[in-house]
């Protein structure tokens, strides 16, 4: 159905998330189109190639976040959403929030 | 298709609790929360009316959002405490810099008197002045009757499990007790309100209630004992939330046997106040001051205490390690 459409994504990262992307905390995401919508897990894979700048271990594990980093989408907490199954909507939010930084 | 928040069952859910698997929305969420602090704080009786507290405050998540939940609790239910923010500046230009600045900005958010001591502060004073942990002296200086901190359950998990990892049996004895009498005249009680708060859910409150605080470089590199702790805790949290809460049951729990001979906790080689190493933390950071080693009193470098004691020289590499950096 919406096979052509482009996924406009923003992504946030806070609490010290952002340290590993170049300390750059919000990122304007056009995902490039594909034949099924873009999941969680899919943008995981992409953010690591595309985004992450450093010290990946710190960010991903496995195919999921690193436990301890909170995801948010669309300001709630994606273990609502089906997390890593969700399906990104165009103009999705998508919030990572670190709580292994100190504090 | 959003979840409904199931104790007001109007408002889209914005989190699942660890602690309890519940679906809440925000206003809901805040209002629990709250409620569970003020509860921990009513049961175990941690204040009295009347009293001065100083939250112990770095500017970072945990203390943020206690300065927060402590400035509403003492409004809402009138504890008539004399609340006060009480940081420590340790004079090392980089991150502390910013958190400082953080403190500072929640002093106006909060309407919260704030002192901060610097080591210098203390440093011009004598000698065997110096020897008291920074908070306690700042505290001190402000007629304070308790300190409170910031540690969390995820925290207070972490310890109970550093200690088995670590056979500290002494310290797995007194590490999840909720407050800690007075440790002798100079050092004050402290108490810690936050201690069944789970971590997720004070970095949530603190993100839904627009919070300002700051995060620092990530404290644990994962490959070091206490990250593997840290990262091990997490992965069974994210398996099982009730983990963190088991850990610290555990911890609480546990009674050690008559039979088990406990450390008898010493003294400090060069001042003879209370101390579990050789060097007790302050004469550890006036040494680092005089040999231009700021960083000698910031992270654990008791291995170097020895040397210290007997007025040796550090390696060219313990030294190095020790520098200001670069952050
Ligand atoms: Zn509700
Ligand atoms: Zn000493």
């Amino acid at each position: 159905l919406a096979a052509a459409a482009l996924w406009d994504v923003l992504g946030i990262l806070l609490g010290g998330a952002e340290l590993l992307f170049d300390g750059v905390k919000e990122h304007h995401v056009t995902l490039p189109s594909q034949s099924e919508p873009w999941n969680m897990k899919q943008l995981l894979v992409w953010i690591g190639q595309n985004l992450l700048k450093e010290r990946p271990e710190l960010f991903v594990q496995g195919d999921d976040v690193r436990p301890g980093i909170l995801v948010l989408i669309n300001d709630a907490d994606w273990e609502l959403m089906g997390q890593l199954d969700y399906e990104l909507q165009d103009k999705d939010n998508v919030v990572f929030i670190s709580t292994l930084h100190g504090g | 298709m959003p979840i409904q928040c199931s104790k007001c069952t109007e408002q889209r859910a914005v989190l699942k609790r660890p602690k309890t698997g519940q679906s809440l929305c925000k206003e809901c969420f805040f209002i629990v929360f709250e409620e569970e602090i003020h509860h921990t704080i009513v049961s175990a009786q941690l204040f009295k009316p009347g009293e001065t507290v100083a939250i112990g405050a770095s500017g970072g998540k945990d203390s943020t959002v206690l300065a927060h939940v402590m400035k509403v609790l003492n409004e809402r239910y009138k504890y008539g405490l004399n609340l006060m923010l009480l940081s420590v500046d340790e004079g090392i230009t980089g991150y502390r810099d910013d958190s400082l600045e953080t403190v500072k900005r929640n002093q106006e958010q909060y309407d919260l008197p704030l002192k901060i001591v610097s080591y210098e502060e203390l440093y011009g004073w004598t000698m065997d002045a110096i020897v008291k942990q920074a908070l306690d002296r700042g505290a001190k200086l402000l007629n304070v009757d308790k300190i409170c901190t910031g540690h969390n359950a995820d925290d207070l998990a972490e310890t109970v499990l550093m200690n088995v990892l670590r056979g500290d049996i002494a310290r797995l004895r007194r590490c999840t007790s909720i407050s800690t009498s007075s440790g002798g005249e100079d050092v004050l009680p402290r108490c810690k309100p936050l201690k069944y708060a789970y971590e997720k859910e004070i970095v949530l409150y603190a993100y839904f209630k627009k919070l300002d605080y700051f995060s620092t470089e990530c404290i644990y590199s994962p490959n070091a004992y206490r990250g593997h702790a840290r990262a091990f805790l997490k992965d069974l949290e994210s398996v099982r939330p009730s983990a963190i809460m088991a850990v610290l049951h555990s911890g609480e729990n546990l009674s050690i046997k008559e039979s088990v001979k406990m450390p008898v906790q010493g003294t400090c080689g060069r001042c003879g106040y209370i101390s579990s190493q050789a060097l007790c933390k302050a004469c550890v950071l006036l040494e680092g001051l005089n040999r231009g080693l700021p960083k000698l009193g910031i992270g654990k470098h008791h291995r170097l205490h020895e040397k210290l004691l007997s007025q040796q020289p550090l390696s060219n590499a313990e030294e190095r390690k020790l520098k200001a950096v670069d952050f």
